[in-house]
């Protein structure tokens, strides 16, 4: 099972390291920093790292580098996944997951992975059951405990690890009952360099955030469930329901929480919300280039696209860009060779343009590589799968709660070839 | 007010200022204390100075100071291990507290302190806590079992606590279950041979149950666990995979890929036809396509696993190609596994996008990916015949953009094209000189020089390209110069009037200023073969290629579905089977994907499988650790005759050089030769007593040199004296259907011993290794009564003879018809299937002489409808010769009658199971035409033993 952890950032210093069994020595990450300065960007490290008596497994979130250290066979996607809940329970706590706040909350961290794992079994990685043990920081709380001296961590037994349900605590209480759902759909995309889809899939989540008393029992329908046939849902979730009826039923957890993800796959028609003409060319001679791009809508079902953001990637060469945004403002950085297009509101009546001159540094070749775009954005009220909730209802408790749901969609990996 | 205070204190009197703040009576002092400690610790300072402190705070109500303390002692108690028993005691009290958190808390903690005092205080406490009334205690309790087991593996076992462990996996609470079979897997690995694990129908059930009540991470521990057992039969297999099914839509993607394990290995169980089955098949594919919309590490890990996934049952994902086109802000990593995964999945049916996509990769920022994506193209043209001429033309397109990598890759790409397709896209070689000069790695270099070298009669300035090269003939690579040489070889049998100087050029470079044996010896040979026979070497150098293969590192059969047991595991990120894992695989035992039920096949496939590494014996060949003397071994074969023999005719003016170089060689090679030759006839006698496997060794000895074995034809012909008649060899498996093996053969009876003759022919790019072979069971349960018997690699273009014996003590199964038999051979590439007829005669057992009288009662005792009747034409033999023709195939002539100008004779045949059978024969003379009557009482048989009569007398 899982040995160790080293978090390293991201200038290679290792700041934290965690043993469940024996202590390894932390010499074993130099095969790391190997891998790392082999693969120049941090993005591109190899997840599992083969070394002469451990395996290294690794991801990289917020510009740090969780590590850890395998001995026998453990299938790492079990290690993976456990690693990004550790990161997920950073951010959980602390708000964000960085150096400074893994430094600032030291021991909490230190509780928090010695309850997450126990001789590199994980134990407890819900966060309602960790919330339990360990009271997440507060301004108030530390100061309070500065004060009295008492401690964040818990003095009952997590009830909620021993019962059929351990998602969720007993004995929950609010004054107001409320129950909120946000449909999120992130489309990925590549278009080519006429605009034709090569590739389109919706990624949807549903997030959660139910504030309930008691133990109630929720069931959400929606109005067009055969659009779903590939989910992953939350543990909560009884999938003999969904099987049968295509209902979501569940007991929820407390709070926060990921209800379902789903996936509408390539081969049904996505609607792609934006178009992008675009000539990107550089010239033969003279160092230079000429950029002209031009966004508008597409298939919006009469929404207005919002927070438009056009990113560049420029070949090596290109020295500076001056350039005419008729909407918006650009901004292009010649260290990391990025341009960016902040557009805002898009106008349909408008159509915000881009255009002007790219020069390269002097005797350079005419760059070998396309650049390549990609677009971000957002659609609210709706999302674009068509996917619509019907009902949500609640047995179990007598009270009527406050319900809502909201659609928004988002641009995912969306890009387009030049 | 924040905890990085903590990383700033390096004063030195810290470890003294901490000290007495730990022994400050104040509470909340003590707690900030501790704190500090464990912050300092945590950073890697050593604060083991403290221990004795630390360790009085432990006695506190309050639950945080308590695991502070505890944190500390895990880690340093190690060190300390006599001040750690101080600490014992409060454990053993904490173990009795009436609040199971503490309880928990306690046994947990005491399992981590790793020192062999504390352990023997740890089992009374453990063994309360496993019969906890808590299961929340239970669970951590089997945990500590594990823990316990890593630090002292005998006293876990003295003390039963396994079978405590085993009798937790049928616990009331899913949680307990599932840790419990966690630890048994982690105590498992390291004892290879037990049974800890020990799955039967009732506790799958209870695994099954489990699996549904508990936490993501132990329903990964139960399906890997799941994965390891064998159901019964096909409707066990198929209840288990109903209810793992669910699993598929679990959010964790460790949970889907273990579920994913579970279900390719048990549905391998299922019937094809089942509705069941495809259904299952179509579940497989979404959860898989969703495993691509993760974080790239896990798409990296997941995208390693489906290239398995593709290469066992391409039908899941075939209609999913678009999931792996590759996206510009993938990682790498990400990115090279999607292409593999792209070419994989390519077919006629997509090619064009693929194509599409493959070209807009190579005008990408990686140089790796582009030189890959380049690659792919090539791939792609070889794999669908079809896009060929579209993948040129790309190709053509790519060069075009003279970007220098880009333009190498395709060089190597368009190599293998031509050989693919060879007369067919030579137009493009025009383009391709272009660019001679931009090449600067070996490999591209060298598939340029082979292009000049194969097309030399198209490409006018052949001669001038390739002297280009020469000039700096040292400086290149092995790869490079061996590619040299053969093109310009080559050259010279197709241009010998104007090449003269060149080749003698380049084959004093090799022979003469060259280091490298490889080199060296291919010099030698091609000098030799130059000088003694120019249409020998015409036929040899130029001969027709044999096939490449469509597909490109396909994982072998065997280690794939090892692999396919081992998904979501390190082994399959790898591709690798587990025992290759040194460190994490001491108990790893080899996992096979179960047979599917009534489909005799899979099962012997796995069988022909399992019989290759462990039947190889051990070779008898003399070592090949030098190459030259290998090859002067060989040129010594037909000894001397060659060197006079050489051709006055020649035209070359290499002659005095040749003179010169052969001399020197013949003097070396007369002091080794002694040695050799004296060795290898004493072994061909000391196995020439048995005569089955004098055939084998004769067989097994051109492959001693290799590849150049059949450049001398030493395995030509095994002529064995024999009395029967031995078909000639048929093709039985084409290099087509064999992935490049061909396998023809035949039967003969030999001193009473059955042997199968085989001539195996590589006609594919790689090397075969690890030959095994296995019959199906058939009408006389004929079996191969030894290995085969291939020592050596079979390298490709050679050919080897073998022979195998057989006995008649197999299986015994009817077959249709009668003499079919059904064979699988295996290699390190795949496993083939053929089937082949036999005669009879193969059967007819020496002793098959009936006496007279027997035979008359025996004819009288057969019923009249059991008698067949056949006329044998166009025979010219009198009666004489022809019994002494049939007596040699164990056909015995019992007696012989004149009645009317017409011979009859009566014959009698035993077969090696036992079956008699009676013949009357008339020949009348004059008349070509014989008539045969056959009674037997197995009356199918006698159809076959008169096509065997048919053939002895015609032969």
């Amino acid at each position: 099972m899982i040995h160790s952890l080293f978090l390293i950032n991201n200038a290679g210093d290792l700041f934290l390291e965690k043993h469940w069994k024996s202590v390894i020595s932390r010499s074993v990450c130099d095969y790391f920093f190997e891998a790392r300065e082999k693969a120049v960007e941090p993005d591109n490290v190899p997840p599992v790292i083969r070394t002469p008596h451990h395996y290294l497994i690794n991801i990289y979130r917020e510009k740090i580098f969780f590590v850890s250290v395998i001995q026998t066979e453990v299938p790492p996607l079990f290690v993976i996944e456990f690693l990004h809940r550790v990161a997920e329970t950073f951010q959980d706590y602390f708000g964000e997951c960085s150096e400074t706040t893994i430094k600032d909350n030291v021991v909490i961290v230190y509780e928090l992975l010695e309850e997450m794992l126990d001789n590199g079994f994980p134990l407890a990685t819900e966060s309602n059951i960790l919330k339990e043990l360990i009271r997440p920081p507060t301004i108030l709380r530390s100061m309070v405990n500065t004060i009295t001296g008492s401690s964040n961590v818990g003095e009952t037994l997590p009830t909620g690890q021993l019962s059929t349900i351990p998602w969720r605590r007993a004995g929950v209480k609010y004054t107001n009952n409320e129950a909120y759902f946000d449909v999120v759909e992130e489309i990925d995309a590549i278009l080519d360099k006429s605009g034709t889809t090569v590739f389109a899939e919706i990624q949807g989540v549903i997030e959660a955030c139910v504030k309930l008393s008691g133990m109630p029992d929720l069931s959400l329908s929606f109005m067009n469930p055969r659009l779903l046939d590939d989910v992953s849902f939350h543990p909560c979730v009884r999938y003999k329901r969904w099987e049968s009826e295509r209902v979501i039923s569940f007991i929820p957890p407390d709070g926060n929480f990921q209800l379902m993800s789903y996936h509408i796959s390539a081969q049904n028609l996505v609607a792609i919300p934006v178009y992008v003409k675009q000539n990107i060319s550089f010239f033969e001679t003279g160092s230079s280039g000429r950029m002209d791009i031009t966004v508008g809508p597409k298939q919006t079902m009469g929404k207005t696209v919002e927070c438009l953001v056009v990113t560049v990637h420029m070949p090596k060469v290109v020295l500076s860009a001056n350039l005419n945004a008729t909407q918006g403002t650009y901004n292009y950085d010649p260290v990391t060779k990025i341009l960016v297009w902040d557009i805002g509101k898009l106008n349909p009546q408008k159509l915000p343009n881009l255009k002007g001159s790219l020069s390269l540094q002097s005797g350079a070749p005419k760059p070998e590589e396309n650049p390549s775009l990609n677009i971000d954005l957002k659609i609210q009220q709706l999302a674009i799968s068509g996917l619509k909730v019907n009902r949500l209802d609640m047995y179990g408790e007598k009270y009527k709660p406050f319900k809502g749901v909201k659609y928004v969609t988002k641009a995912g990996k969306f890009q387009v070839r030049t | 007010m924040t905890d990085s205070k903590y990383f700033t204190t390096t004063k030195k009197g810290e470890i003294f200022e901490l000290k007495a703040e730990l022994n400050s009576d104040k509470k909340e002092k003590k707690k900030e204390a501790v704190k500090k400690v464990i912050a300092s610790m945590t950073v890697g300072k050593d604060v083991s100075a403290l221990f004795p402190d630390v360790v009085n705070c432990m006695q506190t109500d309050n639950l945080e100071l308590k695991k502070l303390v505890y944190l500390y002692l895990m880690n340093y108690a190690k060190s300390q291990p006599d001040m750690a028993i101080m600490a014992v005691n409060t454990f053993v009290k904490d173990c009795e507290d009436p609040n199971p958190l503490i309880r928990a808390l306690a046994v947990r903690t005491m399992g981590c302190i790793r020192v062999d005092k504390i352990t023997e205080y740890l089992c009374e406490p453990l063994r309360k806590c496993l019969k906890d009334e808590d299961p929340y205690v239970r669970k951590t309790a089997a945990v500590c079992v594990a823990k316990l087991h890593d630090i002292n593996a005998q006293l876990v076992e003295d003390q039963g606590f396994l079978d405590t462990l085993k009798d937790l996996i049928s616990d009331s609470n899913p949680m307990v279950v599932a840790n419990a079979v966690a630890a048994l897997s982690e105590i498992a690995e390291s004892h290879p041979n037990s049974n800890l694990l020990d799955l039967n129908p009732q506790t799958i059930n209870k695994l099954l149950t489990a699996l549904n009540e508990c936490t993501e991470w132990g329903q990964i521990f139960i399906l890997d666990c799941l994965a390891n057992y064998m159901p019964r039969d096909d409707r066990e297999s198929q209840s288990i995979c109903e209810r793992v099914t669910p699993r598929l839509s679990h959010a964790n993607s460790a949970v889907v890929l273990s579920a994913v394990k579970v279900l390719m290995k048990f549905m391998e169980m299922l019937p094809k036809d089942l509705d069941y089955y495809g259904t299952l098949l179509k579940k497989l594919a979404p959860p898989l396509v969703t495993l691509l919309s993760a974080e790239p590490e896990l798409q990296y890990v997941a995208l390693r696993n489906i290239n398995l996934i593709v290469q066992k049952r391409p039908e899941i994902l075939k209609h999913e190609m678009k999931v792996f086109f590759v996206k510009y802000n993938d990682p790498i990593y990400v990115k090279l596994e999607k292409l593999d995964i792209m070419i994989r999945l390519a077919s006629q049916a997509n090619i064009a996008q693929v194509l599409a996509e493959l070209k807009e990769y190579a005008t990408e920022v990686d140089v790796d990916f582009v030189r890959k994506a380049v690659r792919a193209i090539g791939r792609c043209a070889i794999k669908v015949e079809q896009s060929a001429e579209r993948c040129v033309s790309t190709l053509l397109d790519l060069i075009q953009t003279k970007v220098n990598y880009v333009v190498q890759e395709a060089i190597v790409v368009i190599k293998d094209i031509f050989r693919k397709y060879p007369n067919k896209y030579e137009s493009v070689i025009a383009t391709l000189c272009e660019n001679l000069d931009s090449l600067d790695e070996p490999e591209a270099r060298a598939a340029m020089i082979w292009i000049v070298g194969e097309y030399a009669e198209r490409i006018d300035n052949a001669d001038e390209l390739l002297e280009s090269f020469l000039e700096g003939f040292h400086d290149e690579s092995t790869q490079v110069q061996l590619q040299l040489l053969t093109a310009i070889v080559k050259l010279f049998l197709k241009k010998p009037t104007e090449t003269q100087e060149l080749v003698q050029q380049v084959l004093s470079l090799a022979t003469q200023d060259s280091d490298n044996p490889d080199l060296r010896d291919r010099g030698y040979i091609y000098w030799r073969l130059l000088s003694t026979d120019p249409v020998a070497a015409k036929e040899v150098v130029l001969a027709e290629k044999p096939l490449i293969s469509e597909e490109t590192d396909l994982i072998e059969p065997t280690l794939l579905e090892e692999l396919i047991c081992h998904i979501g595991t390190l082994a399959s990120v790898y591709h690798k089977p587990p025992s290759a894992f040194v460190e994490g695989s001491r108990g790893v035992q080899h996992k096979r994907i179960p047979a599917r039920a009534g489909s005799g096949e899979s099962a012997e496939s796995s069988d022909v499988g399992q019989s290759g590494p462990s039947e190889a014996p051990p070779a008898v060949i003399p070592s090949q650790g030098d190459l030259l003397g290998d090859l002067l071994n060989l040129d010594l074969a037909p000894p001397t005759a060659t060197v006079p023999s050489v051709q006055p005719s020649m035209q070359m003016g290499a002659m005095d050089l040749l003179g010169g170089g052969l001399d020197s060689l013949m003097g070396d090679d007369s002091d080794t030769l002694g040695g050799d030759i004296g060795g290898s006839p004493s072994m061909g006698a000391g196995l020439g007593a048995a005569p089955a496997a004098m055939p084998a060794s004769l067989g097994a000895a051109p492959a001693v040199g290799g590849g150049l074995g059949d450049l001398f034809d030493l395995g030509g012909g095994v002529g064995m004296p024999t009395g029967s008649y031995v078909a000639p060899k048929t093709v039985w498996l084409l290099a087509m259907k064999g992935k490049g093996l061909e396998i023809s053969g035949t039967f003969a009876r030999r001193g009473g011993i059955i042997q199968m003759d085989l001539t195996l022919t590589n006609k594919a790019m790689s090397v075969m290794t690890d030959f095994a072979i296995q019959f199906n069971r058939n009408s006389f349960g004929l079996a191969p009564a030894g290995p085969l018997q291939v020592l050596t690699p079979l390298s490709p273009n050679q050919t080897i003879d073998v022979s195998l014996p057989l006995s008649t003590s197999g299986p015994v199964m009817k077959m249709e018809p009668l003499n079919n038999l059904q064979v699988a051979v295996k290699n390190n590439i795949d496993v083939f299937y053929f089937s082949c007829q036999y005669p009879l005669s193969l059967l007819f057992v020496e002793d098959g002489k009936m006496d007279r009288q027997v035979f008359l009662a025996t004819w009288k005792d057969i019923p009249n409808e059991n008698e067949a009747h056949f006329q044998i034409k166009d025979i010219h033999l009198n009666s004489d010769v022809a019994s002494n023709k049939l007596q040699g195939s164990n056909i015995f002539t019992i007696a012989k009658r004149t009645v009317e100008g017409q011979d009859m004779l009566y014959q009698s045949v035993k077969l090696t199971n036992g079956i008699w059978v009676l013949a009357e024969m008339r020949i009348q003379t004059g008349n070509p035409n014989y008539t045969l009557s056959i009674r037997c009482r197995a009356p199918e048989v006698c159809q076959f033993v008169y096509l065997c009569y048919e053939l002895v007398l015609k032969n």
